[in-house]
């Protein structure tokens, strides 16, 4: 990469800086190796070839030509990604043309460490800091003209949030402006996301279209114009505009789509089934991620794993017929030995290099105790530098390796695979995370960052002396799966299980199967829910493998990963049921308001208990003229701080529906931002378009509801007043009917089922999965799976997604024989422990029991319940129990060795000199 | 070292299940506690509860904390303790670790939510206790059958159990977690439990330790 003449602008980097023409695609690339692009002097015109004689490992082929191979396989999932929108398309941004407006891709880029800047904040044009940054979303999206985009692509508002929060970090006196429409947080957090951002200092969120008038010829600054209710028309210099550019569907979808033969829809997206957003028009090939649509991090998730799943369903009875395990060489003991360290100092290509100083760190780590080798990687996570750091461990003679390199949260089980490789107890492995901690933290002091760096290393080889060799434990999986919950969610989830050739227990707390979904009639994509249920219940009761429990409550339970049991009371009886795999799916439930004369007046209603009267074509609804519809009840407020994200599209269905059942009747929706993300944004606009009204609210001047006179045209109308912003005076509404959007609650046995299983809630209620982004369906509770409402709130579509998502992780779980519990567990020292309990008291995972012995109580871990968080060490008071691999021996002696003794004296010495 | 500084995730935060953060901050509370009674800034000592995404909050803490300790200077000098003494408080301390620990156990488990609870979560008067009211074990050597089961018994081989000989328990090595007095059977009961502060007897001088058989007594 030094060596090649060719500097083009960086396209990762959106063109703000340059690249070679052979590079690496981005710092977290994977495969991270360097690639040559069309941009090649030798591809263009056969010269150069500069990089060829250079390349000491002769890895460089520029006569290698593209290959076609073919592949047969049985089934294809689509999952294409998708491609910023292009504010160029429009002129009036003046994207392009006027130098300090940037994309959020652009500032993305340049917010980035491994950006342009090394994540300094800039300004292209003078290389500043910008202090007044405006950013205007929706650009290319909610725009029904030309070069834009009629949906909402879902996760602006949200980004752009982040965007403010980290400028904020970077530099807490910027100010930062939001131009918006609706704040659309309707993902799981994002309320509270939302409220932090508009909480800082510095910044306004102000709901407003907007023009960028101008530019200064001189300072390049940017003029917006804008408007508020209060102040008018107004026009306001800034440093920066960022355009918060949507999401759409990239050129090559079309082509795609002609490929593999399947249909797109209007939007130029996947066209799905609202009943298995998954499947595509063509059977055996699946769509998964932001080709169904605009889509946020865990929703892709859970459909990619759903898309799996439904792989697995069509080709299960192909399973495991091209699977090869891996074999390791056996276990060399090493522990008599004296240790020998290698250290291998990763320069993560220039992430930890550029900033610390790798050959001398190699030198210092030659001089630590017992370190017989040290060698410096370029990544040492790549496949060759793996091999050969097995290839030293048997040449040297190692038997202890510290990699200093990055945090061992990714990288860990990688290099505990490598030590395998060479026949090392992988508990040998010691990382030191000289980037997380060090390089990107302190890029601006590379010589102070070099010395952490050492301090860093030093304190790993002394743990890596003491480090002991730990086994795992292999345990057996059960092959049957628990599902609690016998709603969409939990019943699409045992179907797709039992599919695959396992027995599925599925228990519901009702008499009937069906769920919250019993109470909806249809969606706003047009599916007739209670038809599609109707044929769901019929495959679950027909599936030979699927046992349904219904009238159930779980009375007890005991095990582990891959070894439930599972007592339960039913309509059948007393059972225990053993299960490898448990699927939490117990929905939610609908809030029951006590605001606006709910439960005072029969003419208030919730929206599903309006939708079950239009399914009826109750007189209520058929003779009504008039109909009030009030948002966010119960919701968004200081009890329940979410959005329930249903309710804005469950709103407009209902008003579209009624304008079919009667086009006169006047609907009204009282709203506080409408939140129809994706596609459902062309619903809202329906409904607008048909005359349903919608007049925004503010929570400080909630709407006002109170039984009319009975002289409004001799009809006993409810009287609904609020203020309207935008004329500025007082509305009085009257309403034959108030339909209240009331928010979604987690089911009131959630708090019960989450003590059974040992899980987690949020500050809402709902249960909280193992990582919020990247494991949206699997609990840090080992063998236990989440899906629908109890997640969070979500639509139809969204929940099947997920549930064949939570089946394909439990399909890798049950498809192996056995599972691995963690070397890393407790352990008792019999003549040390007193028996008191305070570890059992302090172990919520009951990995701790006392057992009587003939020497008094004595505490006894279960390795496989042990979680290895080490709170009973902390609170034995003899030091009976300690946590392998993180005995106080191996934490002291880094602590130790940071502060060596001799420094300690010289610094007292100092101290006491002054 | 001067300063300490745990940091932990947000309080209720926790991925496990335990909180541990929870009895982090108990901890803290009471090693402040313990280090004013020694007479030890308890500033030195700090914990901070914040997430990954709070890197600015860590910096600001950080230097906030750096320049604090600083101004404090350097451990035992500034509280104007010889180092002697510092040593010899320190090891006071650390050997009434169990102690400290048997008697704090069931108050380690509370989650404190307000953070206007943390001053008065422990106090002054109450660690003092800890150090000047210890219960105290002693063994009857009139009642002691030489039968070991206690000395078996004992996590930190406190007791003295010679063959025939009356038991001893060394005081010193004593964490008086009360397993002896539980061990001890009820027939010979020959444990006695002494109330906080109140002086143990000498143990019987090496050589005198011979035990008194109870079925003698009943023959004389």
């Amino acid at each position: 990469m030094e060596y090649c003449p060719v500097v083009y602008p960086d396209a990762f980097n959106q063109g703000i800086s340059n690249e070679k023409a052979i590079h690496i695609y981005f710092s977290q690339a994977i495969p991270l190796i360097t690639y040559i692009d069309e941009s090649c002097l030798y591809l263009e015109e056969k010269k150069c070839r500069i990089c060829e004689n250079i390349c000491q490992n002769d890895a460089i082929d520029l006569k290698q030509e593209p290959k076609k191979k073919e592949v047969n396989v049985g089934a294809i999932i689509l999952s294409p990604g998708i491609k910023p929108y292009d504010p160029g398309a429009m002129k009036e941004y003046h994207y392009g043309d006027f130098i300090n407006v940037v994309s959020s891709m652009d500032y993305e880029r340049i917010m980035c460490a491994t950006g342009p800047y090394q994540g300094e904040i800039l300004r292209a044009f003078d290389l500043k800091s910008p202090q007044k940054i405006a950013w205007i979303q929706c650009v290319g999206s909610r725009q029904v003209i030309e070069g834009g985009n009629s949906y909402c692509s879902s996760v602006c508002c949200t980004y752009a949030q982040k965007q403010v929060i980290l400028t904020k970090d970077y530099n807490p006196d910027a100010e930062c402006t939001i131009f918006h429409n609706d704040i659309r947080s309707y993902g799981k957090d994002f309320e509270r996301f939302y409220e932090r951002t508009n909480a800082l200092p510095g910044v306004r969120f102000i709901r407003s279209y907007t023009n960028i008038v101008r530019e200064d010829p001189e300072t390049k600054n940017v003029f917006v114009r804008y408007a508020t209710n209060e102040e008018g028309v107004k026009e306001e210099e800034f440093d920066l505009v960022v355009l918060s550019v949507g999401l759409e569907p990239p050129a090559n979808y079309d082509q795609m789509a002609d490929i593999f033969d399947i249909e797109l829809n209007e939007h130029g997206f996947c066209k799905t089934d609202p009943a298995n957003p998954i499947q595509t028009t063509r059977p055996g090939i699946f769509s998964c991620g932001a080709f169904q649509g605009p889509t946020d991090i865990p929703e892709s998730v859970f459909s990619a794993s759903g898309a799996s799943s439904q792989c697995g369903q069509l080709l299960n009875f192909r399973r495991g017929k091209l699977a090869q395990d891996k074999v390791y060489p056996p276990e060399i003991d090493v522990s008599g030995e004296e240790p020998r360290i290698g250290v291998f100092v990763c320069h993560c290509g220039a992430n930890i290099s550029r900033v610390v100083d790798i050959p001398s760190t190699v030198d210092y780590c030659l001089t630590l105790p017992n370190v017989v080798y040290a060698m410096e990687q370029l990544f040492s996570c790549a496949s060759n530098s793996a091999q050969e750091i097995t290839d030293m461990i048997k040449e040297k003679g190692l038997n202890r390796v510290v990699i200093a390199a990055c945090t061992p949260r990714t990288l860990e089980p990688l290099f505990h695979d490598t030590l395998k490789e060479a026949g090392l107890n992988q508990y040998y492995l010691e990382m030191a995370n000289i980037r997380e901690h060090d390089s990107w933290v302190h890029s601006k002091a590379k010589e102070e960052a070099t010395v952490k760096a050492w301090d860093l290393i030093r304190m790993s080889v002394a743990r890596a002396n003491l480090l002991e060799p730990l086994q795992e434990i292999d345990l057996p999986v059960n092959k049957a799966a628990l599902v609690v919950g016998g709603g969409i969610a939990g019943m699409n989830c045992a179907f797709s299980i039992a599919e695959q050739g396992h027995i599925v227990h599925l228990l519901e707390k009702e008499p009937v199967l069906g769920g919250i979904a019993r109470k909806i009639h249809d969606t706003l994509e047009g599916l007739d829910v209670q038809e599609y249920l109707r044929t769901l219940i019929e495959k679950i009761y027909r599936h030979p493998l699927i046992h349904v429990y219904t009238e159930t409550t779980i009375t007890e339970v005991t095990g582990y990963v891959g070894n439930f049991v599972t007592k339960v009371q039913s309509e059948k009886g007393d059972a225990v049921i053993e299960h490898g795999a448990a699927i939490i799916a117990t929905g939610a439930d609908v809030y029951t308001p006590t605001e606006y004369l709910y439960g005072e007046d029969e003419r208030v209603l919730t929206h599903l208990e309006l939708e079950e009267l239009m399914a009826k074509e109750d007189e209520k609804v058929t003779g009504a003229q008039s109909i009030v519809m009030i948002q966010c009840v119960g919701c968004r407020n200081e009890d329940r701080d979410y959005c329930s994200r249903i309710c804005c599209s469950e709103s407009i269905k209902n008003a579209l529906k009624l304008k079919e059942i009667n086009p006169d009747l006047d609907i009204y929706v009282l709203f506080r931002d409408i939140r129809t993300y994706g596609f459902n944004e062309d619903f809202y606009r329906e409904a607008a378009d048909k005359d349903v009204r919608f007049i925004r609210y503010e929570p400080e001047a909630e709407p006002q509801i109170e039984p009319g006179t009975g002289e409004e045209d001799g009809r006993p109308v409810l009287k609904v007043t609020l203020p309207d912003y935008v004329l500025g005076k007082k509305l009085e509404l009257d309403a034959d009917l108030v339909a209240l959007a009331a928010a979604t609650i987690p089911a009131p046995t959630t708090k019960e089922v989450a003590g059974q299983f040992m899980l987690t809630l949020n500050p809402d209620g709902f249960y909280k999965e193992a990582h919020v982004k990247l494991r949206p369906v699997e609990f840090a509770t080992d063998g236990v799976f989440l899906c629908g409402l109890a997640h969070y709130p979500k639509f139809i579509p969204e929940t099947i997604n997920q549930a064949y998502g939570a089946a394909s992780r439990v399909l890798t779980l049950l498809s192996h024989d056995t599972v691995t519990a963690s070397g890393s567990i407790c352990v008792v020292e019999d003549e040390k422990c007193m028996g008191c309990g305070a570890c059992v008291t302090a172990c919520k995972y009951d990995a701790i029991k006392l057992q009587k012995t003939r020497h008094g109580d004595k505490a006894m871990v279960n390795p496989v319940l042990c979680k290895g968080d080490g709170l009973c060490n902390a609170m034995c008071p003899t030091g009976a129990i300690q946590l392998k691999h993180y005995t106080d021996e191996e934490l002291f002696s880094m602590i130790d060795t940071m502060i060596p003794v001799e420094e300690e004296e010289k610094a007292d010495a100092i101290a006491g000199g002054v | 070292m001067d300063g300490v500084f745990i940091g932990g995730c947000r309080l209720g935060e926790c991925n496990y299940i335990t909180h541990g953060n929870y009895h982090a901050l108990n901890l803290t509370l009471l090693c402040k506690r313990i280090m004013e009674y020694i007479g030890l800034n308890p500033d030195r000592l700090r914990v901070e509860f914040m997430s990954a995404g709070d890197g600015n909050l860590f910096v600001d803490i950080m230097d906030e904390y750096t320049q604090q300790v600083r101004e404090i200077g350097p451990l035992g000098k500034s509280e104007g303790i010889e180092p002697a003494e510092l040593e010899k408080r320190l090891a006071k301390v650390i050997k009434q670790i169990p102690y400290i620990k048997i008697m704090t156990n069931e108050k380690m488990g509370t989650h404190l939510e307000d953070p206007a609870e943390y001053e008065s979560f422990f106090t002054l008067e109450e660690v003092s206790k800890l150090f000047t009211e210890m219960i105290s074990y002693y063994i009857d050597p009139e009642k002691c059958q030489a039968c070991m089961i206690c000395a078996r018994r004992c996590p930190v081989d406190a007791i003295i159990s010679a063959k025939k000989e009356v038991h001893v328990i060394e005081q010193d090595k004593c964490i008086r977690c009360g397993s002896c007095f539980e061990a001890c059977p009820d027939r010979f009961d020959a444990i006695i439990e002494i109330p906080g502060g109140e002086p143990v007897p000498p143990p019987p001088p090496e050589g005198e330790r011979a035990i008194v058989k109870k079925d003698k007594k009943k023959a004389g």
